[in-house]
């Protein structure tokens, strides 16, 4: 006999494996709605499932809390329970011999802490406050809760004008969507049960593209009041469309010559061309929203004065302002933030950067925006220097693979330390120190820590400052609170101690994605109607094909990027949408879960906000 | 050295010592449920947990390695709620049924649980009561609940608490493997190995498992019942014989201070059950020294390398788990092993030919019951070596376990009783028949007679067949004695993974012997797998052994077996000579006939 073989894969080990994507897909797009005790038992028995039964805490002790959870969800738990459920958990957590046990531990013991609530409402009132969404995953876990199976079936069956029809009814920037939106939508597709989410945002590009020019619906009879909006980034021009088409008199103030806002002083022309964003702009203008561009208020006007000719006011300022490193060397010539920098290539004047050697500080998307616009620029080299791992980049994966494929390096675990001039006061260096990736903390990212290395020096003539922006409330103040630097809202948009007054997106928020911003200037419009003493109904109703029956396991269409050596020159689009073929095969693995399962409960009257 | 704080008390202890055994050294007292030192060193049960400083979590005495400067916390009440939920647990998956279980008083988890007040015993009714636990019951039902019956090795399933001392055992002192931790998750469990048949696995039913087990999911067979019938039927006579292991430890829980009391004493306590005759099996522990010792001497006469270049020695065969094993692993060895039964197979032979026809009993009315220190010799009493057609030599063998349930079952005290010599004829033994108990005891008994069939002199000191220690590379002892020119190299091992690595040496070439002994059990059958637990986690074979070796000494004036007075008789009133065509045909057994 040998005393070894090679070993083939068993048949049940790929049994195991597909068990587990599938099972791994699943719990990727889990509901958010899901029960969380009865989350945590199914868990609790999976985990449970994992164990070699060697120990007693993880054989027995998760066997134990999952009989006391099936307890409580029986409806027959007492509160000691919750008390025994979490004793048990710790125990399971203090004594288990391997990370199996110790992180079923864990588990129980944040799902404790998240969801004490739920536990207790199960074992008080043998009650549970969740309810599941009537609407679709992907609407449900939209901020604007678009009808996505609405208009990917409008797309399918070639009606593209209806399907932005249909995403206009609670969003009225699909193009620009359609290129840059960061489709939380696609988190909880439940087709990636089947294989993967459906490429909404791709399917949203392409209806966009495609769709002839259309008009505008048809606006309420005028109300006579009038609404003044400052800024006319996404939040603001949403909030103008839908309060236009309400019968309002709209008017935008914008600090800039052209409306858009950072989509438009921020997103580099190649993720977004300008006649694209354009479009959409046009199109909210055309239902008779004014717009007094290049109007600093506060600056140009005083606020007293649009707010006084108002009936209400929408404060949609966007965050403009630099953060800043607060390093040594900061002011040198050739050290510049983020937000001029882009804004700068946004308003057509570019910074000149032929044959430079630019480093771009930061891990976010505004990172990888500078460090592709620099390359476009002509710079000699791009380094972006982040101080954390590539994996921690807050930065689309997309964004980073593409930045790394046009030639441009990605420097991870570097912290700035300070900047380096020459006697003109001109950049010369960025002096870094090397970190070192370590203990996970309480957001759940590993934290860097210096590395036991000396600095390093990069050689470079600029630096551009990318890791975040800050709101400037200067014109406002008696007028809003802010606390982190923020506008304090309501969550209807209202601010308390100014009735009229209303405030959103960025400014709000903090920087965050133009979809949220988007959803924050329709609940906006919303609230607006109601405080002005209307409820108007802008929903405007598109005949939704009935739904089709899905493609089988499908692979999912991803667009193709342009050569990266040929994108790298050009402020052209670097990724091109889908032909007609992969759009009609995409929206064809729709699962159309607005008609099947939980979503067939929901009223066609309910789809209007 | 390693130096520690255990408590705020400073220990130094060996390299690679545990925090366990320096807690120990520290004079901190850590309970352990799944631990068995040297053997089973896992870390399953978690109810030996610790509080390292600096670590998050909790870490397990029993294999967590001593470090030089950790301070160590063994009494928190972080540490005391693990252990009290660990027990909590495993309580929560026990049938808690001490009234009715052969562990009550030496099973661990009891006593662990007795601690920690998570059970109560009432004094007035005997009752072991669970108090109140958070934790429902969860025991299991169905298929993996039930057990063959008739198998030697009886599991309990709800008892057992995954310790993996069987586990260890099996594999470890036997070589075998028969149980496993089987299934996963929730399911997980002891049993069989590849979910198969005790049998079918190679279990030789040595019952090292039981005595390893801390619990009594591990138990023989209860074969109590037909020795109760027989005693009960008049018209069947009951002969009953002790084997030599069994009088080092039966006293254990029977109200003696200590196990050994004297075999005259348990003759008492069998007359009082109503057992007819009570004799004892080193009387033919002589008899198979006079055919072993002869069969020893053809062998060496006629010794020829096989096929393979290899000259084997003769193995003895009175270790039936041994016989069994070299049935199911060692085929190549099977023809090696001397042909003589066992001692309790001989007395069998003997009980109903030879005493049955002294006494005028019919054979097929005669119960002969064996009390054994050995689960092995349950299965052994079924094998097909009968000398009357159609009658089974021995009726049924019971474990030293069994005859103290009888005894207490009965009420007998045996403190009080008066000890009665055994009977005649068969109830006459030496001393060498009584090291038979003992790991090397048989080869030494050969010795000595051999030594006096070739010499026709008697040694000058009977126990001058000294043996080296066994080493790490070589668990077996060994020597070698000349018989009047002969070179006679000898090896003991006891366990039979030990025996496992004695037979790859001499097919290797690495060892060469002439007369080999084999036990299964460790320190032979003194540590058999029949023997009282007493719930310290020790072997105790050793030890045990040690009062066969006094009796030996002290006890008896015989030393040699063909000096017991009975076996001269028997051979010249019924068997002829050693090795002849009558002791042949009752005496011996072909190991290859199928029952």
């Amino acid at each position: 006999m040998s005393r070894l073989t090679i070993e083939t894969r068993a048949v049940d080990a790929a049994g195991h494996e597909r068990l587990s994507a599938l099972a791994g897909a699943r719990l990727a797009a889990l509901p958010p709605e899901q029960c969380p005790v009865d989350l945590t038992v199914s868990l609790t028995r999976l985990y449970l499932s994992e164990s070699c039964g060697k120990c007693t805490p993880c054989r027995v002790g998760l066997a134990q809390c999952a009989a006391i959870m099936d307890r409580i969800l029986a409806g027959e738990g007492k509160p000691a329970d919750v008390d025994v459920l979490r004793k048990t958990a710790q125990v399971v957590y203090d004594s288990a011999d391997c990370a199996i046990g110790f992180e079923a531990g864990r588990t129980l013991l944040a799902a404790l802490d998240s969801f004490a609530g739920d536990f207790a409402s199960h074992v008080e009132d043998d009650f549970c406050t969740r309810t599941v969404s009537a609407f679709a995953p992907c609407r449900a876990t939209c901020p604007a809760h678009i009808d996505i199976p609405g208009y990917l079936a409008c797309v399918r069956a070639g009606r593209d004008v209806d399907a932005l029809r249909v995403i206009r009814n609670d969003n009225p920037l699909p193009t620009v969507c359609g290129y840059v939106c960061e489709h939380p939508c696609e988190i909880n597709c439940r087709r990636a049960l089947v294989d993967s989410s459906v490429n909404i945002c791709g399917i949203k590009r392409y209806a966009a593209d495609n769709a002839p020019a259309y008009d505008p619906p048809a606006c309420a009879p005028a109300t006579g009041k009038r609404v003044s909006i400052v800024g006319g980034g996404p939040a603001g021009l949403s909030a103008a469309y839908y309060l236009a088409l309400m019968g309002h008199d709209v008017t935008v103030y914008d600090q800039r010559e052209k409306l858009g806002g950072m989509v438009r002083y921020g997103i580099p022309d190649y993720r977004l061309p300008q006649d694209k964003l354009d479009a959409d702009v046009d199109f909210v203008l055309r239902t008779g929203v004014k717009v007094v561009s290049g109007c600093a208020v506060g600056t140009d006007v005083p606020f007293s004065e649009v707010s006084s000719g108002s009936d209400a006011v929408y404060l949609s300022i966007g965050a403009h302002l630099d953060k800043k490193l607060g390093c040594e060397g900061e002011d040198a010539a050739g050290v510049m933030s983020a937000v001029t920098f882009l804004r700068a290539a946004g308003a057509g004047a570019p910074v000149d950067l032929a044959g430079k050697r630019v480093c771009v500080v930061g891990g976010g998307n505004v990172a990888m925006d500078c460090t592709r616009t620099a390359r476009r620029l002509g710079a000699a080299s791009v380094e972006c220097v982040y101080r954390r791992r590539i994996a921690d980049m807050t930065a689309l994966p997309e964004e980073i693979e593409e930045a790394q494929a046009e030639g441009c390096q990605i420097t991870q675990l570097e912290a700035p330390v300070r900047i380096e001039a020459d006697a003109a006061g001109r950049v010369v260096a960025l002096i870094t120190q090397p970190q070192i990736i370590g203990a996970v903390g309480r957001g759940g990212r590993p934290a860097p820590r210096a590395a036991s290395v000396s600095e390093h020096r990069i050689a470079c003539d600029v630096v551009i400052v990318a890791i975040g922006q800050a709101i400037d409330v200067a014109a406002f103040e008696g007028a809003v609170k802010t606390e982190w630097g923020c506008i304090v809202a309501n969550e209807d948009g209202s601010i308390s101690q100014t009735p009229g007054l209303f405030a959103g997106g960025d400014a709000v928020s903090g920087p965050s994605t133009v979809i949220k911003a988007i959803a924050a200037g329709k609940v906006a419009a919303a609230n607006i109607d109601v405080a002005l003493g209307f409820s108007h109904d802008v929903h405007d109703e598109v005949d939704v094909p009935p739904a089709h029956f899905p493609l089988g396991p499908t692979g999912r269409v991803e667009l193709r990027c342009v050569p990266f050596a040929q994108a790298a020159t050009t402020f052209d689009l670097a990724k091109l949408g889908m032909s007609a073929e992969e759009a009609f095969q995409e929206t064809s693995r729709c699962l159309r879960c607005d008609h099947h399962g939980f979503g067939a409960t929901c009223r066609k009257e309910e789809l209007a906000w | 050295m390693v130096e520690l704080i255990i408590d705020d008390v400073t220990v130094s202890v060996e390299e690679g010592a545990t925090l366990l055994q320096a807690a120990r050294a520290a004079g901190a007292e850590i309970p352990t449920l799944c631990y068995f030192e040297g053997l089973n060193e896992i870390g399953a049960c978690r109810v030996c947990v610790v509080e390292v400083e600096g670590e998050d979590r909790l870490s397990a005495a029993c294999n967590t390695a001593a470090r030089p400067g950790m301070r160590v916390r063994t009494d928190t009440e972080r540490v005391r709620e693990a252990r009290m939920a660990a027990l909590q647990l495993i309580l929560s998956q026990h049938d808690l049924n001490c009234a009715y279980c052969t562990r009550d008083g030496t099973c661990r988890l009891q006593k662990l649980l007795l601690a920690y007040d998570l059970i109560e015993r009432d004094e007035l009714f005997d009752m072991v009561t669970e108090a109140p636990s958070p934790y429902a019951k969860q025991l299991v039902r169905g298929k993996r609940s039930q057990w063959k019956a008739q198998a030697p090795i009886q599991r309990r399933t709800n008892l057992c608490v995954k310790c993996g001392r069987c586990v260890a055992a099996c594999k470890r002192l036997e070589g075998i493997g028969v149980w496993d931790f089987v299934g996963s998750g929730a399911a997980s469990n002891v049993g069989v190995r590849n979910g198969s048949y005790m049998k079918a696995e190679g279990c030789v039913a040595c019952g090292q498992c039981i005595t390893h087990c801390p619990t009594g999911a591990l138990s023989e067979r209860d074969d109590i019942q037909l020795l109760r019938d027989a005693i009960a039927d008049p018209d069947v006579t009951t002969v009953a014989q002790i084997a030599p292991a069994t009088r080092t430890s039966w006293g254990v829980g029977l109200g003696a201070e200590e196990g050994a009391l004297p075999v005259e004493r348990m003759a008492a306590a069998l007359k009082k059950l109503g057992v007819d005759y009570v004799f004892d099996t080193s009387f033919s522990a002589d008899l198979t020294i006079m055919e072993e010792a002869t069969e020893l001497l053809h062998v060496l006469a006629e010794r020829a390398p096989d096929e393979n270049g290899v000259v084997w020695p003769m193995f003895t065969s009175c270790c039936p788990a041994w016989v069994t094993h070299v049935k199911n692993a060692h085929p190549d060895v099977l023809d090696r092993l001397s042909t003589a039964k066992s001692p309790m197979m001989m007395f069998g032979a003997v009980a109903k030919t030879w005493f049955a026809q002294k006494r005028g009993l019919d054979p097929a009315r005669v119960f002969s019951v064996a009390l054994m220190p050995c689960t092995a010799k349950k299965t052994e009493v079924k094998l097909p070596m009968a000398a009357n057609e159609g009658v089974f030599d021995m009726d049924a063998s019971l474990t030293t376990r069994e005859l103290q349930r009888l005894i207490r079952d009965a009420g007998v005290d045996v403190a009080a009783l008066e000890d009665v010599p055994l009977d005649d004829p068969l109830g006459s033994y030496t001393g060498a028949g009584v090291i038979f108990g003992t790991t090397g005891g048989v080869m030494e008994a050969a010795l000595r007679s051999a030594h006096c069939f070739v010499t026709g002199s008697v040694p000058a000191d009977p126990e001058g067949f000294a043996f080296s220690p066994a080493g790490a590379g070589r668990p077996w002892k060994e020597a070698s004695f000349d018989l009047a020119g002969t070179r006679v190299r000898c090896a003991v091992a006891s366990g039979l993974a030990n025996a496992g690595k004695l037979l790859d040496a001499i097919r290797a070439g690495e060892a060469a012997y002439e007369f080999v002994e084999v036990m299964a059990c460790p320190s032979g059958c003194a540590g058999g797998g029949g023997q009282p637990i007493d719930g310290t986690d020790r072997e105790l074979g050793l030890e045990r052994g040690q009062v066969l070796r006094g009796i030996d000494r002290t006890v008896t004036s015989l030393r040699y077996s063909h000096e017991n007075p009975v076996i001269k008789v028997l051979y010249e009133e019924f068997l002829g000579d050693p090795c002849g065509e009558r002791a042949h045909q009752l005496l011996h057994v072909d190991h290859r006939a199928k029952g």
